[in-house]
Parts: structure tokens; C-alpha cells; sequence
């Protein structure tokens, strides 16, 4: 099929091809090129080390956060344990590579397996639950697996914490933040090229179906319970891999960075990004990571301030304000998130001077 | 035998606290259908509100009480008009995304003004309260909070059965656009319902303030313990929270006494799980009967 310079004015699709092609026009594919090569071959070399920790940092969430995407954007379920799915994908590679000294590649790969197991049975309220229900049981999943993870200490070692070896692939080590940011973005990519490819195929317009209305999904011939199921294990897939790399990049886990506050700042991505779009989840990520980043720097900068440190205040509750305030305007202004608001830019330019 | 009686009344206890500080939480439900995640906040709001009148500003128990009901019902009528009202219709998970960063903006700011650490009030409960059965002690606290929650609850009860407002309320939840049909102002009734809701909340936080010290995590956490409490009892009844609140609080002290202290916190989890996946619609709730 001849590919178009310009996007049309309006929507001539004339084919199915047409309307699940993924780049519409030789220039949207050319871009996303030019920006992978750049990313890939300069981001890394330019960049100092806190900047690579900061961009390796927005990967990881980035793929938990596409896995959040599709059970929430596409498929509709609610779900308050990506964050405890996220620490089952850390403790499962952090366990396979101590206990069974598994190499790197497999353990990634398999502790987004079992955790794809865990939320399945996490999943299977969805069955008789909708909404609120299915919310509020997703909670105490949340609870449970915190709850798990800490206790079970013959297994997690508790309060302890695990430390990881150094990971190789194909004898080379990866230390340090450059070699990992080279794995973090070739999974990111992987993990997004399947992401919006999943969503062109026959499973990816069952969850759009059962989104919209499940009843009438139900009676057009799928079966509802089984892809609920199957969102679930993939949305888990997700958010344990990146898990799982996450516990690499960090050398040693503990339990407490996975509360139900990761939860709410994953569903903040999703929200923040744009529901409903893969490329949102990744902008809902790099938003969130900087935002936090920028509110350490701020209240560090306010807390050296003299008059600030004299009141007596401490400045470390605003990041939690900032965070908060920045959900509910999201959610009251542009409930389609950053990826309606990048979409408003691009058509902008496209339609200019003639924006009717 | 003894520890057994004295779990079963610390238990009830417990229970009866989180079955008021559940009140509130239902009632937004039940009028407006938001699911409240910024319910523990809002305990904690009230309760530290209560607390700079009678500390800081010296203020007579009973006026700092009144004073602080007034601003917690103007502060629910100031939730419901800019955060709540321009989501009416739209998607379940912005309505719950939305009461979360409410949430997590009133902690940091209640963290920013009071800080995190454990305040309490000074002593002003009368100790005629203080009972002793037997061998079995009941603090004060804890009869004032059984007599503030049979009071509370017996003024629900009449507020919704017999005033025009209470009744234009159970319609609104009941069949919003049967309401709207029938005359009924349901966005003042939304408004009301929040005001209400957040005066019990603020309440409750008061009460849980007296028995536990005031502190923003322990108050927030208590919000979410909210959620097994109303669907034991039903999302939409308020009889049933504390009925549900009273087996959470048993399940609780049961399990801490006797199994491991570590579960405590858990259990009532656990049961939420099995109970949703038995008997969705809780104890007392209404059943709408719906096919997945």
C-alpha cells in the first residue's frame, strides 16, 4: 500500500489496512526513526549519570505502566495492585537469579511469567465482579501480596532485602547506567512494538469491546471472563518484567518501595498519559518520574532557604501536595491526558493556517 | 475465659470505631455513588481541626466540637462543588483517580501545617464513663463511643426515614433520573450529602483522635480499613457498616490474640476477598442483579 505524505483532512480509509496501519504517513514512520536513533545513539553519550538514571528510571516504570495501560485503557478493569505486581516481578527474578542462579535474560523473562500467574488468580474476581467491586478486591490484592512479601521471609528474607548479582548476556556484564540503559530501552521498545501490536489483533479489539459495553460483547460471541483473564495476566506480564529489571538496576530490593502509594502513581501514569493509548503510558511515565525528580530538587532547595528552614516547616509533605494537585487537574482539564494534549500540538501544525 | 471476654469487648470496641468512621463514607456512596479513597484524610482533617481550637485557641470543648462540625460541613460542600460536580457522568475511574489525589493533596497539606508527628487532647471526658463488669474494663473512650454512635446512628436513621432532604437523598441513590423527574434538586442533594458525609467524618476523626492520638498516617490508614468494613455490611447501608464494623473489629482482636499480631492487619483483607467473591452485595447491601 502507497504510503501518504500528508495525513487527509479528513477519514477516507478505504480498507482495513488502512485503518490499522500504525504509521499513517511516511513521515510519522521516518520521525520515529530519527528519534530512535538519537535516543539510542546519542542519548546514552551525551547524558551524564544522573540524567541516564533518570531516563532508565521513566523506561522501567514505562513498560509497567503500558502493561497498567491495557488492562485499564483498553480493557477497562480497575485495577489499585500494579504496584504489588510490580514487587512479585521483583522478588520472583531476584529469587530465581540468587536461589537457582538463573541467568539474566531468563530470570526477566520468567518472573513476568509467575507474575502473570499472580494476577491471574488476582483476576478471577473479575468474573463476578465490575467496577467498584473489582476496585476495591484489586485493593486487597494490593494488602495480601504486601503482606506475603514480608512475612513469607524463608523465601523474600523479610525486611532484609535481597541482593542481586551482576547481570550478562552473551558474556558481556551490564554494570553501570549506560550498558543498562541500552537493555532497559531495547526492552521498553520490544515491550512497546508488542504493546501496540496486541491491540491490532483479534484480542486486543475483544478488550476494546469488552471496555465499551461488555454486555453486548458478551453477545456478539466473546467470551467475556476468559480475555478479563487474559488482560490481566498480560497487564501482570508487564508490570513483572519491569520488575524484574527494576531489581537489577537497583542491585538490592526490599519491600517497601511496593505500597499501594506505587499503585496510585502508576494509575496516575496511565491517567496523566492518556488512557486508552500505548505512546500515552509513556508519556504518563516520563511526566510522573520528572515531576517527582523536580519536587526532591525543589523541596531539597527550599529546605536550604533560610527563612523557609527558620518557619519550622518541613518541606518534604509537598511532594505528596504537588502530586496530588497534579492528578485532579489532570483528571477536571484534560481527562484524555499529555497524549490528547500531543495530539492537539501535531494537528495544530498540520492544519495551519487553516485550522477549519 | 477472661482474655476471651476482654477480646470480645475490645473487639466491639474497635468495631463500633470503624463502624462510624464508615458512616460518613457510606453515605457518599449511597447518594452519590463516589467510591471516597480521601475518606481517611478527611477523619484526619476533622480531627486536627478540633485539635488547633482546643490547644491553640483555647476554645471550650463543646463550641471547638460545634465549630468544628460547621467547617467540616462547609469543607464537604467546598469538595463537592469544585472536584466532584464537573465529574458527574464521567467514567467510574476518574471519579476514584480523583478522590485519590484529593487524598494525597489533603495529607500533604495536613503533613505541611500539623507535621506527622502523634498529637492527643487534653482530658475532657467525664470518668462516670469508666466501666468496670467483673473482671472486664471499658475505658471512657469507648463508652462515649458507643453512646456517640447510637446517637449518631439514631439521628441518620430519623434524618433519612422522615425529613424531606433525607428522603429526596435515598431517591437520588435509589433512581437518579426518576429523581430529577420527580422534582428532585440533585445536585443540591449531592452537595448536602457531602456536606453531611464529611461532617460525620470529621466526627468520627474527633472520636478516633480521643482514643488513639491524632496522626495523619494512622488516620489515612484507617480509611482504607473503611473499604472490607462497608462491603461486609453493604455499600449502601449504614446500619450494616457497623454491623460490618463490629465483625472487622472482632476478626481483628480474634486474630490478634489468638493467632499472630502480624495478620491482624491483613485478615479483614482476606475476608473482603472471600466475601466478594461469595456474597458481592455484602450482608445488608442492596442487590442489583447483574450478569458479568
Amino acid at each position: 500500500m502507497k504510503k501518504l505524505s500528508f495525513h487527509p483532512c479528513g477519514n477516507f480509509r478505504e480498507s482495513y489496512a488502512q485503518e490499522l496501519t500504525i504509521f499513517e504517513t511516511w513521515f510519522g514512520r521516518v520521525s520515529m526513526g530519527v528519534f530512535l536513533i538519537l535516543l539510542f545513539g546519542f542519548a546514552p553519550f551525551v547524558l551524564d549519570r544522573y540524567f541516564l538514571y533518570i531516563l532508565n528510571n521513566i523506561g522501567i516504570l514505562a513498560i509497567a505502566a503500558i502493561g497498567l495501560n491495557i488492562l485499564i485503557g483498553y480493557t477497562g478493569q480497575i485495577s489499585l495492585g500494579h504496584g504489588a505486581f510490580f514487587g512479585v516481578g521483583a522478588y520472583a527474578g531476584a529469587i530465581l537469579a540468587t536461589r537457582f542462579g538463573l541467568p539474566f535474560y531468563i530470570c526477566i523473562g520468567a518472573a513476568g511469567f509467575i507474575t502473570a500467574m499472580i494476577g491471574m488468580i488476582f483476576g478471577i474476581p473479575s468474573g463476578r465482579l465490575k467496577g467498584l467491586y473489582l476496585t476495591i478486591a484489586t485493593l486487597a490484592g494490593q494488602f495480601i501480596i504486601e503482606y506475603v512479601l514480608i512475612q513469607w521471609e524463608s523465601l523474600t528474607k523479610g525486611t532484609m532485602g535481597i541482593t542481586l548479582p551482576e547481570p550478562g548476556i552473551l558474556g558481556f556484564t551490564i554494570a553501570g547506567d549506560k550498558s543498562f540503559f541500552f537493555v532497559i530501552f531495547t526492552c521498553l521498545v520490544c515491550m512497546t512494538w508488542f504493546a501496540v501490536n496486541i491491540m491490532r489483533s483479534k484480542y486486543g479489539r475483544a478488550f476494546i469491546a469488552i471496555r465499551d459495553n461488555d454486555r453486548a460483547a458478551e453477545g456478539m460471541g466473546i467470551p467475556i471472563f476468559k480475555y478479563k483473564l487474559l488482560s490481566f495476566a498480560i497487564s501482570s506480564f508487564y508490570a513483572g518484567f519491569a520488575g524484574a529489571l527494576w531489581a537489577y538496576y537497583m542491585v538490592s530490593i526490599t519491600t517497601e518501595p511496593f505500597n499501594l502509594g506505587l499503585s496510585v502513581e502508576f494509575i496516575a501514569m496511565v491517567i496523566i498519559g492518556g488512557m486508552g493509548n500505548i505512546p500515552g503510558a509513556i508519556f504518563g511515565a516520563t511526566f510522573i518520574t520528572i515531576l517527582n525528580e523536580l519536587l526532591r530538587f525543589a523541596t531539597g532547595e527550599l529546605m536550604n532557604i533560610g527563612w523557609v528552614a527558620g518557619m519550622g516547616l518541613n518541606m518534604a509533605p509537598l511532594r505528596e501536595f504537588v502530586f496530588g494537585l497534579a492528578i485532579v487537574l489532570f483528571i477536571l482539564l484534560e481527562p484524555k491526558g499529555l497524549a490528547e494534549l500531543w495530539r492537539i500540538v501535531r494537528s495544530s501544525f498540520r492544519l495551519w493556517p487553516f485550522s477549519y | 475465659m477472661d482474655f476471651f471476654l476482654q477480646l470480645l469487648v475490645n473487639g466491639v470496641c474497635i468495631g463500633l470505631l470503624y463502624g462510624i468512621s464508615a458512616m460518613g463514607f457510606v453515605m457518599i456512596f449511597k447518594a452519590s455513588s463516589v467510591l471516597n479513597f480521601a475518606h481517611g484524610e478527611l477523619l484526619a482533617l476533622g480531627a486536627f481541626f478540633f485539635l488547633s481550637l482546643v490547644t491553640w485557641g483555647k476554645i471550650p470543648v463543646a463550641a471547638a466540637f460545634l465549630l468544628t462540625l460547621v467547617g467540616c460541613f462547609l469543607l464537604g460542600f467546598v469538595i463537592e462543588k469544585f472536584f466532584l460536580r464537573p465529574l458527574i457522568g464521567e467514567k467510574l475511574i476518574f471519579v476514584i483517580m480523583l478522590t485519590v489525589g484529593l487524598a494525597s493533596m489533603f495529607k500533604g497539606m495536613i503533613l505541611l501545617i500539623w507535621g506527622g508527628n502523634l498529637h492527643t487532647y487534653p482530658e475532657f471526658l467525664p470518668s462516670a464513663l469508666e466501666l468496670q463488669l467483673g473482671t472486664i474494663y471499658i475505658a471512657p473512650v469507648y463508652s462515649a463511643t458507643l453512646i456517640i454512635s447510637v446517637i449518631f446512628l439514631v439521628l441518620f436513621g430519623l434524618f433519612f426515614k422522615k425529613s424531606s432532604q433525607g428522603i429526596f437523598m435515598r431517591s437520588v441513590a435509589d433512581n437518579q433520573k426518576a429523581a430529577l423527574s420527580l422534582g428532585v434538586h440533585v445536585r443540591r442533594v449531592f452537595a448536602l450529602s457531602w456536606a453531611i458525609a464529611a461532617m460525620v467524618a470529621c466526627m468520627s476523626g474527633i472520636v478516633l483522635g480521643i482514643i488513639n492520638g491524632v496522626n495523619v498516617h494512622d488516620l489515612s490508614a484507617i480509611g482504607l480499613k473503611v473499604f472490607p468494613v462497608v462491603i461486609l455490611g453493604g455499600l449502601d447501608s449504614i446500619g450494616g457498616a457497623i454491623i460490618g464494623g463490629i465483625i472487622i473489629g472482632l476478626l481483628e482482636t480474634f486474630t490478634g490474640g489468638y493467632l499472630s499480631p502480624s495478620l491482624r492487619d491483613v485478615v479483614p483483607y482476606m475476608v473482603l476477598v472471600i466475601l466478594l467473591m461469595v456474597k458481592p452485595y455484602g450482608l445488608f447491601g442492596l442487590v442489583e442483579i447483574e450478569r458479568v
